[in-house]
Parts: structure tokens; C-alpha cells; sequence
């Protein structure tokens, strides 16, 4: 890549995310819930870490450099440890008031699937990171890597649309991954993106490399890695509505370390069905009138 | 080190017959250096009265350090009386605010506007600084140094820790305990719990071994399950917090408005009593205006 195009894309993409509306169901939630003066704390949480773009957002701020905190914080339940609800409830808000994202866009990305995959990528990672056990592994790391591995696309589609819907195009007329059409025709790719925007905000390491790495292969393996993968794998074309069991011959690297073989992995998940229909509902809501 | 309390009363001034004996004015403590450095914490309507004080010593050079931006602990500051005279010099601490993206300079801008005050802060004649503060920085000058660190309120709240010449105080601002936001049965419950017992014991470990611990008890553990996240704590909660980090004395403060002196002594026995310490505790008191400690 070139490091002229790099700053451009890098600022771009800085600005682009500064006013880039949240999911409508979110919005909507936040917006209820806040009228209330005895809202739950639990609910608005709920709410927030499932949309990526409020997730970002709030962990942008706080992680900013200005406001420097004795450890990164990489979960929206954290932040509200650090900064009390009340803080969390006005940055929420302040999301809300962008407007909401619409389902599809100029770009014709179905924002909608990328929220289902999305959520049950992240929900799937969590649960597999925890079925190690967490001794060094977090999962709330998991869930942020799965929630936000695919954001640089939202990216794109709202600040790069005409090519990213070139990309979109290409990808499914040569059969070739999307994230090497992204690359020939936007020069990076949405791994790259999106570990963009974490690296900006000072997100640990780790998670910073996950995501960039997501589409590179020969990448040393981590209980991270490998339940971002997996749980990727797993959770691909979710919009028919059974789970999909087309990920046979397709097993990434650092299955075994969750069990024999995808099937099994699957089995052992058990609550697959749960997760997904959470995701789906989350993500299903019209637009209000 | 010698402190002295100018306003005790939590949320908003409430004089009157039935709060003489403590006071009715809102948070302010002046804290003195054996050397003579001036320290004053919050600058709620007790400053008024700290100020006229002032007038026999001026010039003065005041370090005012501010916990959090509720106006109950700044609604004093336009009353400051040095910051009219030439020749004072007051340097203003406080947090940075996440929301409004604004440094401890805002309240003073907030309030010193022709709508509000008649007079604005480009008028007055004291040397004025401000100093925003990171979260855990510390400040030192002449024989002082004071450390700062995050406490739970629903605006970014600083508890400050002052040391001098060996000895040390710590007053929280307002503060509620970190509690689970979840129930038992749900699935972040265990996660959010470890994070608040780690916050928990980076504060234990802040004001462990103090020899004076200034905090927000605002309820009594019966009123508290209504209050939950108001941010305030409880005369239990600060009580427990000074004998498990072995404090020298506790002195509770930021009384509710509402509460009488009579009924303000019988809540405090009623706790004392519902907690009693071992031998060789922490002497625990209620605040009170014009109150005077050296430690
Ligand atoms: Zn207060
Ligand atoms: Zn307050």
C-alpha cells in the first residue's frame, strides 16, 4: 500500500466514522430507554454492546488520549465500571442522535446481515473463548474481536461506496473473496480498516491484530485468533433461516483447539440456536414510522 | 497538617433552625500544610464564608482542587473573594469532562456568564491557572503533594489524597461504591464482578493507612436499596472502607439536605451502633461546619 494513499484513507475513514449513524434497533432502544429515569443499567448495555458502531464509538472516547485510564478498555460493560452509567447513558445518546443506519445503502450493502453476522460472530467467539477456559484468555476480548472484525465494510459502505459496491460486484462475478476485491479496487482491505480504526484508539494490541490479521493466513495461533475464526466460520451466511452446516472441508487452523472437528464444536456450543436467534431479532427490527 | 470543614451539607445549601449545629452550607474542607501551603477541596457555598477568612492573609495562594462539577461543589466559586484582588494567585484542579470535552476551566465559564453572574472571568484580577488533571495525577508544591484518583459518581469525580510532612488525608467527592449492575443469575454478572472488586482494591490500596479519610455518606443502609446509582455512598459502606484499610479516623460528610440535626445524630448512632469496630479502630465523626482537625 502506499503511505500517501494510507494517510488519506486512514483520514477518511477517521471522519467518516465521527458521523456514522448506529443500527436502528439500537437507536431506538437507546432512545426508550433513556427517557426512563429508572432505567437499568444491565438493559442499556445490552443495547449498546450489540451494535458495533455504539461500541466503537464509546470505546473510542474513552480509550482517546486525552482521557488516559490505567488499563484499555475493550468492553462497554467495562467502561461503565470506569465511568459510572451516567456518562455511558449521554455518550449512547449522543450516538442516537446521528440518526440510524439504513438497511441497505448506495453502496448495496445489507447492513442488516452484516449486524446479524456480526453479533452472532461475536456471541459464538465468546462462548468458545470461555469453553478454554479464561485464564489468560478473555472473553470480552473475543466478543469485541467477533462484533467488530467486519466493521471496515460498514466503513466503506458509507464512505467508499461506489467502489465498495464494485467490490461487492467483482467478488461475486469471479468468485474470488471480498476482501481481495476490496483490495484491488479500494487498494485496502476491510481487516485492515478496521484494525485502523482500533489502533487509533489505542485498543490493546492483541485485539488490534486480530482483526487485521482475520483474512491472512499463517498467522501464529491464539485462543483469540482461533474463536474469532471459528466462530466466523461458523456463523457465515446466516440470513436463511437454518443454521448452516456448509462449513464441511472448510475448518480454519486453530479448530482442534475447541474440539475434534467443526461438527463437534457445534455440538458442543449448544446454545448455537439461541445466539443466532438473538442476533436475528436484534437485528430485525423496521424502521419506525 | 491542619483541615478545617467550611460546608458539609450534600446537593444544595440548607440553612435554617434545624440544621445550625452542623450547617447548612455545601462542601468545602481547607486544608493547611505545616508549611503554610492552602488547600481548599470543593468550592460549594461553605467557600464564602473560607474566603472572608481569607481577607486577613491576603495575598493568598490558593490551590483549589475540584472534585466533580455538580454544583453543589462549585455553585461557591463566584464567591471567591481573592480571585477580585491583585496580587492573589489561585490555581484551579479538576478532572477533564468526557462529555462536554471541556477541561476544570468550565466551571468557571459555565458559571461566569452575563446571565448568571455579573461579572466575567476576564474581569478578575487574581493571577488565575487552571490545571486539568489526568486521571491518577498527582500534583506537588511547597510541602504537598496530591494525588488524585476516579471515583464512582455520574459525572467524572475525583477523590483526592493530600500528603504532607508524614501525614496524609483523603476525601472522596461523592461516591457510591461500584456495584454489579447485573443480577446473580445473568451471564456478565460474574465478569462485571471481578472488574468492580479490582476497582475496589486499587481505591482500598489508594487510601490504605490514611490518617484522616473525609467520605460521602449520604444514606443510611436503609434508605440506600432506593437510592441506588445516585452516586452517593452509605455511613456502612465508609465505615467498613476506613477499618479495612486501617484509617486513623473517618469522618462522615455530604449530609442529605433534608436532614434535621436531630435526625442527622440518631442516624449516625443508629449505624455506630450497627457496626460496631474493634478496639483499636478508627474514631468516626460527623462532619460539621467550623469542625477542625490536625493531624
Ligand atoms: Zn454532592
Ligand atoms: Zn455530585
Amino acid at each position: 500500500m502506499v503511505g500517501t494513499q494510507s494517510t488519506d484513507i486512514e483520514r477518511k475513514i477517521g471522519f467518516a466514522i465521527e458521523r456514522m449513524p448506529a443500527f436502528p434497533r439500537s437507536v431506538q432502544r437507546v432512545l426508550e430507554l433513556t427517557r426512563d429515569i429508572n432505567c437499568r443499567p444491565k438493559d442499556l448495555v445490552g443495547v449498546i454492546e450489540k451494535d458495533p458502531v455504539m461500541t466503537m464509538r464509546i470505546l473510542k472516547v474513552i480509550n482517546s488520549a486525552y482521557y488516559a485510564l490505567p488499563t484499555r478498555i475493550a468492553s462497554v460493560s467495562q467502561s461503565v465500571v470506569y465511568l459510572g452509567i451516567n456518562t455511558i447513558k449521554s455518550l449512547s445518546l449522543s450516538v442516537a442522535a446521528a440518526g440510524m443506519l439504513p438497511n441497505s445503502n448506495l453502496a448495496g450493502f445489507d447492513t442488516r446481515r452484516y449486524l446479524i453476522h456480526s453479533l452472532a460472530t461475536a456471541g459464538v467467539a465468546r462462548q468458545l473463548c470461555m469453553s478454554v477456559g479464561h485464564e489468560d484468555n478473555d472473553a470480552g476480548d473475543s466478543y469485541v474481536v467477533g462484533l467488530l472484525h467486519d466493521f471496515g465494510k460498514v466503513v466503506f459502505s458509507q464512505s467508499f461506496a461506489a467502489d465498495f459496491r464494485k467490490a461487492l460486484a467483482l467478488s461475486a462475478e469471479e468468485g474470488i473473496p471480498l476482501h481481495e476485491a476490496e483490495r484491488r479496487l479500494i487498494g485496502i482491505d476491510h481487516a485492515q480498516v478496521g484494525a485502523m480504526l482500533v489502533a487509533k484508539w489505542t485498543f490493546p494490541a492483541a485485539i488490534v491484530e486480530c482483526i487485521r490479521d482475520h483474512h491472512t493466513s499463517g498467522v501464529a495461533s491464539s485462543v483469540l485468533r482461533d474463536s474469532l475464526l471459528v466462530a466466523d466460520q461458523i456463523c457465515r451466511g446466516l440470513t436463511k433461516e437454518d443454521i448452516p452446516v456448509d462449513w464441511e472441508g472448510r475448518s480454519p487452523d486453530g479448530t482442534t483447539r475447541f474440539g475434534d472437528n467443526m461438527a463437534s464444536i457445534i455440538d458442543k456450543l449448544g446454545n448455537l440456536k439461541k445466539i443466532i436467534d438473538e442476533a436475528r431479532d436484534f437485528a430485525q427490527v423496521e424502521h419506525s414510522k | 497538617m491542619k483541615i478545617r470543614f467550611w460546608g458539609v451539607r450534600g446537593s444544595i445549601p440548607s440553612p435554617g433552625p434545624k440544621t445550625v449545629r452542623y450547617g447548612g452550607n455545601t462542601t468545602c474542607i481547607e486544608v493547611r500544610s505545616d508549611a503554610g501551603e492552602l488547600i481548599i477541596i470543593d468550592a460549594g457555598t461553605g467557600i464564602a464564608a473560607l474566603s472572608q477568612n481569607l481577607l486577613a492573609e491576603m495575598p493568598v495562594n490558593a490551590h483549589v482542587f475540584i472534585t466533580h462539577t455538580h454544583w453543589d461543589h462549585i455553585h461557591g466559586l463566584p464567591f471567591f473573594l481573592p480571585f477580585f484582588v491583585p496580587g492573589n494567585k489561585v490555581k484551579l484542579y479538576g478532572a477533564f469532562d468526557l462529555i462536554t470535552g471541556q477541561g476544570v476551566q468550565q466551571v468557571m465559564e459555565v458559571q461566569m456568564q452575563y446571565s448568571y453572574f455579573p461579572i466575567r472571568e476576564a474581569e478578575l484580577r487574581a493571577a488565575i491557572d487552571y490545571h486539568t488533571l489526568e486521571i491518577g495525577e498527582s500534583v506537588e508544591f511547597g510541602d504537598v503533594l496530591v494525588k488524585s484518583t476516579l471515583m464512582n459518581h455520574p459525572v467524572t469525580d475525583f477523590g483526592y489524597r493530600v500528603e504532607s510532612n508524614g501525614k496524609s488525608m483523603f476525601f472522596s467527592g461523592d461516591h457510591e461504591p461500584w456495584y454489579n449492575i447485573y443480577d446473580p443469575e445473568d451471564e456478565g454478572y460474574a465478569e462485571f464482578q471481578e472488574m468492580i472488586d479490582l476497582k475496589q482494591s486499587v481505591l482500598d490500596d489508594f487510601v490504605r493507612e490514611v490518617d484522616l479519610l473525609v467520605i460521602d455518606c449520604s444514606y443510611t443502609t436503609a434508605e440506600y436499596p432506593s437510592k441506588r446509582g445516585w452516586g452517593h455512598g452509605t455511613f456502612a459502606g465508609a465505615m467498613a472502607l476506613a477499618r479495612r484499610v486501617g484509617a486513623k479516623k473517618l469522618v462522615c460528610t455530604h449530609h442529605e439536605p433534608t436532614r434535621s440535626d436531630d435526625e442527622l445524630e440518631r442516624v449516625f448512632a443508629e449505624a455506630l451502633e450497627q457496626q460496631p469496630g474493634a478496639d483499636g479502630g478508627p474514631e468516626i465523626v460527623l462532619s460539621r461546619e467550623g469542625l477542625e482537625i490536625e493531624i
